[in-house]
């Protein structure tokens, strides 16, 4: 009888020893004469459990984890092979598991459950479903269908996807573009390296749907070169997609045409900026550009451009395999279908969680986080990156959707939750958030390329107790200079922290002054 | 029997890379490198990547060659290389240690990692060690927020580091040689 036994292959598992634990499984697997079928499938986003083995019983996947390397022969012992559950690092079955059982998974439905290089296995579980229905329909009715589902952009400024979609649909025709923007960089975010390492078919049908809805038969996708793994399991993915007929001069067989390319980024933040991406990908250094016109009308090569986040993108095929309302059931207000939550920094229960809009925070890091992985009281979070504002406990308790969050100056962004203890000196948070923009500014405008570097040296000056009521105040000018006065989010966006620190943490900023 | 993963290329081994061996560049591999990219649209990042890729940096003197071959100017070129902190105009040490700065790294003690990593290596960031085995960079995350502190050495990432574990890799990484599979 074969042993099918799971090991994922995603970035995190590897960076904790999934491969020396796959090695060791077949080692065992050898010395008992077990045949055994070992998956390298992709992860299931529960970080804490990785690396996270399973094995496949009649009543369904087993999980174990973490599994060390030093636990492989010791779990083997205990009944590994055979699904035992007896052993401490058993879970039982994988889909009870709370962590995962609690989420709304619409977009990461096959996360975790799959080979992420088998296009069977994508098929297996409504993979394509989407592109097929799409083969059928006019453009507009997909266009229609996306707007209808009140998709809204994932990477951070939640703009309808629909309205963009359809603004590219209503140029004349000739060369259209869709661009994806995997340039993941903000901190405490990995869902679009997990959608690309794990489920890299869904982006791919994602930007080909995109590509009939709007008349584009050239596609981009922009990732960062600090996803290496990312990047060889992607191409490796459009190679096997290009073979089955997926994409090409040929769809299908439908006679539509749809080419997709990866481009890698070279390690500037900046250029997650929808415009930069653009001029860094024109082969330009990646400086922001001045809007109007939109990259809509005036994209890529001058050219009607798309530019969508991954997991906007990632969830498209759902929606034209489910209809629009399918989608749109879930979330609150404005705020339609799920989120993709990224729960990080210090945290006992890291991962991605991902639950329709109108959560609370605190059930976010509580309820699935468990707290703070050092134990101690949970002070700060940061939502939305390196450019969101770090709120305090009063704000824990506000449901997580995009006006209600920009109501008290708090970004959703890209769904990532930064949690901080209470060892941490916030003053060192503000003055960091200033330093990132002074190394990743890309020097277009004033007052993001000087702004920070004085933002730096103020708060220094604040923290060395040097005429601090002075400097506050000067902070505080300076924040708004930058907020109101900087051509891009980048330098708009980066006094956030440092007002919320100031707003809610003043005394770390001060605290040096005896 | 055992049923590996044959469905998957060589290439895509999640093995870690070992030493990186850059082969010596010359003018005509430096334009080879450039005819095979140079008709694509925006050709100069996959260019520059390919370079930097064969030959571990940039060299000079590959400047004026690129710029020829994409009628830009000079000062063109310099300006996109010296714009992307991944392009280096210097051979690296042997190895590539790459240190997440980004806040979910900070929130589980990278800043004393941070600390630990350039007093062992005695290097700053940006710098190469003395023996050349180590070039030491920071990098905005990784994309491993969940299990911080990060780090990558060469194409290889390691989460929870601690100062001990770090120890260990760099032991290991200047003792053994190679293995290959």
């Amino acid at each position: 009888m074969t042993v099918t036994v799971y090991v994922p292959c995603d970035t995190t598992a590897l960076a904790l020893g999934a491969d020396d634990v796959a090695s060791l499984i077949e080692r065992e697997a050898e010395s008992r004469q077990l045949d055994l079928k070992l998956v390298r499938n992709g992860s299931r986003g529960l970080f804490w459990l990785e690396p996270l083995i399973e094995v496949d019983t009649p009543e369904g996947r087993v999980a174990y984890g973490p599994v060390d390397p030093s636990d492989v022969a010791e779990l083997a012992d205990a009944g590994l092979f055979e699904g035992e559950r007896a052993h401490a690092l058993a879970h039982g079955l994988t889909g009870e598991i709370p962590y995962l059982k609690n989420q709304q998974r619409l977009t990461f439905s096959r996360i975790g459950l799959t080979d992420p290089l088998s296009i069977d296995d994508y098929r297996a579980h409504r993979g394509f479903a989407g592109l097929e229905e799409a083969l059928t329909m006019a453009t507009q009715a997909i266009v229609d269908e996306v707007k209808n589902s009140g998709l809204r952009g994932r990477g951070g400024a939640a703009f309808p996807t629909g309205i963009k979609w359809q603004t590219v649909h209503d140029e004349p025709e000739g060369q259209k573009y869709i661009v994806c923007n995997a340039d993941e960089g903000d901190s405490g975010t990995f869902a679009d390296r997990l959608v690309m390492e794990c489920d890299p078919y869904m982006l791919i049908e994602g930007m080909t749907i995109a590509g009939l809805a709007v008349g584009a038969t050239q596609g981009y996708i922009y990732l960062r070169s600090e996803y290496p793994i990312a990047h060889r399991m992607f191409n490796e993915a459009l190679k096997r997609a290009y073979n089955a007929g997926y994409l090409g001069n040929d769809i299908l067989g439908s006679g539509r045409h749809f080419d997709l390319e990866v481009r890698l980024g070279a390690g500037a933040y900046i250029c997650g900026e929808e415009t930069s991406l653009l001029d860094s990908l024109e082969g330009k250094r990646g400086m922001v550009r001045a809007k109007p016109p939109l990259p809509a009308i005036k994209g890529l090569f001058g050219r009607p451009t798309v530019v969508n986040n991954v997991l906007s993108l990632a969830a498209v095929p759902f929606i034209i395999d489910q209809g629009a309302q399918a989608y749109a059931n879930y979330g609150m207000g404005k705020s339609r279908g799920t989120l993709a939550l990224q729960l990080a920094g210090n945290v006992k229960q890291g991962g991605l969680v991902e639950l329709a809009f109108g959560t609370t925070l605190r059930e976010l890091m509580e309820g699935f986080g468990g707290g703070t992985l050092s134990g101690r009281p949970l002070k700060a979070v940061q939502v939305g990156g390196p450019l969101g504002a770090y709120l305090p406990e009063s704000q824990w308790d506000s449901p997580i959707d995009y006006e209600g969050f920009a109501a008290f100056g708090g970004v959703v962004g890209h769904g990532g939750v930064v949690m901080f203890d209470d060892t941490v000196d916030m003053g060192e948070q503000a003055r960091f958030a200033m330093e990132f923009c002074s190394v990743e500014s890309c020097g277009k405008c004033t007052p993001c390329r000087i702004g920070a570097v004085r933002g730096v040296e103020v708060i220094d000056r604040i923290r060395a107790g040097e005429n601090a009521d002075a400097n506050l105040e000067l902070l505080s000018d300076l924040c708004e200079t930058m907020v109101d006065g900087s051509l891009c989010a980048m330098g708009g966006m980066t006094p956030f922290p440092v007002q919320s620190v100031m707003q809610h943490f003043p005394n770390d900023l001060t605290r040096q002054q005896a | 029997m055992l049923e590996h993963n044959n469905h998957i290329d060589e290439s895509l081994s999640m093995a870690p890379s070992g030493t990186l061996q850059p082969q010596e560049w010359t003018p005509e591999l430096i334009q080879q490198e450039i005819d095979a990219l140079k008709d694509k649209p925006g050709a100069i990042l996959p260019i520059l990547h390919a370079i930097q890729d064969r030959f571990g940096y940039i060299p000079e003197a590959a400047v004026p060659i690129i710029a020829e071959a994409l009628r830009h100017t000079r000062a063109e070129v310099h300006g996109i290389i010296s714009f992307y902190h991944h392009f280096r105009t210097h051979p690296a040490g042997s190895h590539v240690v790459h240190v997440c700065r980004a806040e979910a790294c900070q929130a589980v003690g990278s800043r004393q990692l941070e600390a630990h990593i350039k007093n062992k290596l005695s290097v700053d960031y940006h710098q190469t060690s003395r023996d050349n085995e180590f070039t030491l960079e920071p990098v905005y995350c990784l994309g491993n927020c969940a299990c911080g502190p990060s780090i990558r050495v060469d194409d290889t990432i390691h989460g929870r580091v601690t100062a001990d574990k770090f120890d260990r890799l760099v032991d290991r990484l200047t003792t053994s040689t190679l293995e290959v599979k």
